[in-house]
């Protein structure tokens, strides 16, 4: 399915994180109360989608790109006309403060950040493997045929899929907002970094995305400190370019 | 085709009549820009409508055949034809790089790949000091206009050169055995192949001669502004305002892209003047959106079923 939306859903999490920790919520919880709502915002995109390119089967491939293109850019520029275009920050008892490991401090906003990100990525990598569904959300990318022969109706199973998955950006955009500022142009930035850590892993893997994100994290990190933050968002891009010119299979892909 | 070559040298021979009877030079400078989307949009149908690859990296392409024109100009202080040319050729190049990239990117992968291209070069643009890096680079336009008196006017006349050298060429493309073969690939590449449609050989050519196009409406930029600057030449909304423009005319058919184009860079120039130009983008998105769902063959497919309907 052409997602090119999901950074802006990111982005979005993150803005609503903001308005919520506005009212005084730990964007912690903020994220996590937000999640049922994305969710059922994410069937509802799903099932539009469905009824007007997948159900009528013409063409879709084209017109589909064009529809979450377009989706995302709605909620880009509408997030530029709520808030505008400056940088927006959350505040939380653990950002601000730091641990000391001996010689290292690292700010705990990165911990805490760091840890809820391993525990979502380990509770999604359970979920698609051990239950029912999300072993058919994982069948249904492979052979959508061969699924429906099993009883399980893929479009059901897709609907729920992008549920899970735009559920995920409302807590990853609060993680977002948690390690530093957002600002509504992020959402092309993040195209690049999302699309190259799915590509670098190989699709479909799970445990590929963890070490995908973190070459690609170091890398940026290593270009940002020694050719400056001008060659930064270029990172994300290159390596993609050249994962999907060398090797679109990724590195564990099969 | 005689037909076609006739109208054409009747429009132009209006368009060249026009300063006798307009003398305000702002309808020029905003008619400018139409004229640059007729050629982003007709440019964009070529690879996106006929072959089905959705490019969203036509702010690249733009900005390669501007800045090429600007280092060229900075240079060796070329006239405006040559620059046209090789920031045509200069973004064609480009166009042939990317036409490889569909040898093994297809759908949402290709579409990904553009904007990836995109920001790359953006990168390599803002860091080349040459042509100004980050902080742009003010351009001096000539002293002296070959025609007309008024250097806007005749910025204005040639692109609208280039957009009837654009629509021809997509007129030629799609009514020839080229746009049979495009069109085979865009419903079927496996199909095609198998039935001896020189498949890459097509898309490569598509590729290039849509980069050239978006290179050569890219390559007056500068003079046009008298100012060149990474962010706008990248621009996503050249991206976006590409895609849109022939969705909403309509992809089957080359004056769709260009129904497009005057209608929604139209509305966008009094949008931007009237209201602001954040709204003026929200415009943009929301029509593609409405249209994509609504009236997925566009303009023209709406225009075809009313007059199925009312000839029944």
């Amino acid at each position: 399915m052409p997602q090119v939306a999901h950074p802006a859903f990111l982005v979005m999490g993150a803005y609503a994180t903001y308005v919520l920790a506005g009212f005084g919520v730990d964007p912690l919880l903020a994220g996590l109360l937000l999640m049922p709502v994305f969710f059922v915002f994410g069937l509802g995109v799903y099932q539009f989608y469905y009824s007007t390119f997948e159900g009528r089967g013409s063409d879709q491939g084209l017109r589909g790109i064009a529809f979450f293109f377009g989706v995302a850019f709605i909620v880009q520029v509408g997030l530029i006309l709520v808030f505008g275009v400056d940088q927006q920050l959350v505040d939380a008892s653990y950002i601000g403060s730091s641990v000391e490991f001996g010689e290292m401090r690292v700010p705990e906003r990165m911990l805490v950040a760091f840890g809820v990100a391993l525990a979502l990525t380990a509770a999604l990598s359970l979920y698609l493997s051990r239950t029912f569904t999300g072993r058919a959300i994982k069948a249904v990318a492979q052979d959508e045929g061969a699924l429906r022969l099993m009883g399980a109706n893929p479009v059901r199973i897709k609907r729920w899929a992008f549920g899970i998955a735009t559920a995920t950006c409302a807590l990853a955009g609060a993680l977002l907002i948690i390690v530093g500022p957002v600002d509504p142009n992020l959402d092309r930035l993040y195209i690049g970094r999302t699309f190259c850590v799915v590509v670098l892993a190989g699709l479909g893997s799970m445990s590929g995305t963890l070490v995908a994100g973190l070459i690609l994290g170091v890398t940026e990190s290593i270009v940002l400190s020694t050719a400056g933050t001008s060659w930064a968002p270029a990172v994300a891009f290159g390596i993609l370019l050249v994962v999907l010119g060398v090797r679109p299979a990724g590195l564990f892909g099969r | 085709m005689l037909r076609f070559t006739v109208g054409a040298l009747a429009v132009l021979g209006l368009i060249a009549a026009l300063p006798l009877a307009v003398h305000n030079e702002y309808w020029f400078f905003a008619g400018y820009v139409v004229l640059q989307y007729i050629v982003l949009a007709t440019a964009w149908n070529i690879l996106g409508g006929y072959a089905g690859y959705v490019n969203f990296g036509t702010g690249a392409f733009f900005a390669v055949g501007a800045y090429t024109a600007v280092a060229l100009y900075k240079a060796f202080a070329l006239p405006l034809g040559l620059q046209i040319l090789a920031g045509a050729a200069a973004s064609g190049l480009l166009g042939f790089g990317v036409g490889m990239l569909t040898l093994r990117l297809r759908g949402i992968f290709f579409s990904i790949a553009t904007i990836a291209v995109a920001i790359v070069l953006e990168t390599v643009v803002l860091n080349w000091q040459y042509v100004g890096g980050a902080k742009g680079l003010p351009i001096l336009r000539p002293a002296e206009t070959p025609f007309f008196g008024n250097y806007t006017v005749w910025l204005f006349f040639v692109m609208a050169l280039i957009a009837l050298v654009a629509v021809g060429s997509a007129r030629y493309v799609e009514t020839s055995w080229i746009g049979r073969g495009l069109r085979a690939i865009r419903d079927n590449e496996g199909a095609a192949e198998c039935s001896g449609v020189p498949t890459l050989k097509l898309k490569l050519g598509a590729a290039t001669l849509s980069g050239a196009l978006m290179g050569a409406a890219g390559a007056p930029y500068a003079q046009y502004l008298s100012f060149i600057e990474p962010t706008s030449s990248f621009s996503l909304n050249h991206a976006v305002n590409a895609l849109a423009m022939p969705i909403i005319g309509g992809m089957g058919h080359w004056i769709g892209p260009v129904i497009g184009a005057v209608l929604l860079g139209t509305l966008q120039q009094v949008v931007t003047v009237t209201v602001s130009s954040e709204v003026n983008v929200l415009v943009v998105g929301v029509m593609l959106v409405v249209f994509v769902v609504a009236a997925p063959e566009g303009i023209l497919g709406l225009v075809k079923r009313w007059k199925k309907a009312s000839s029944k």
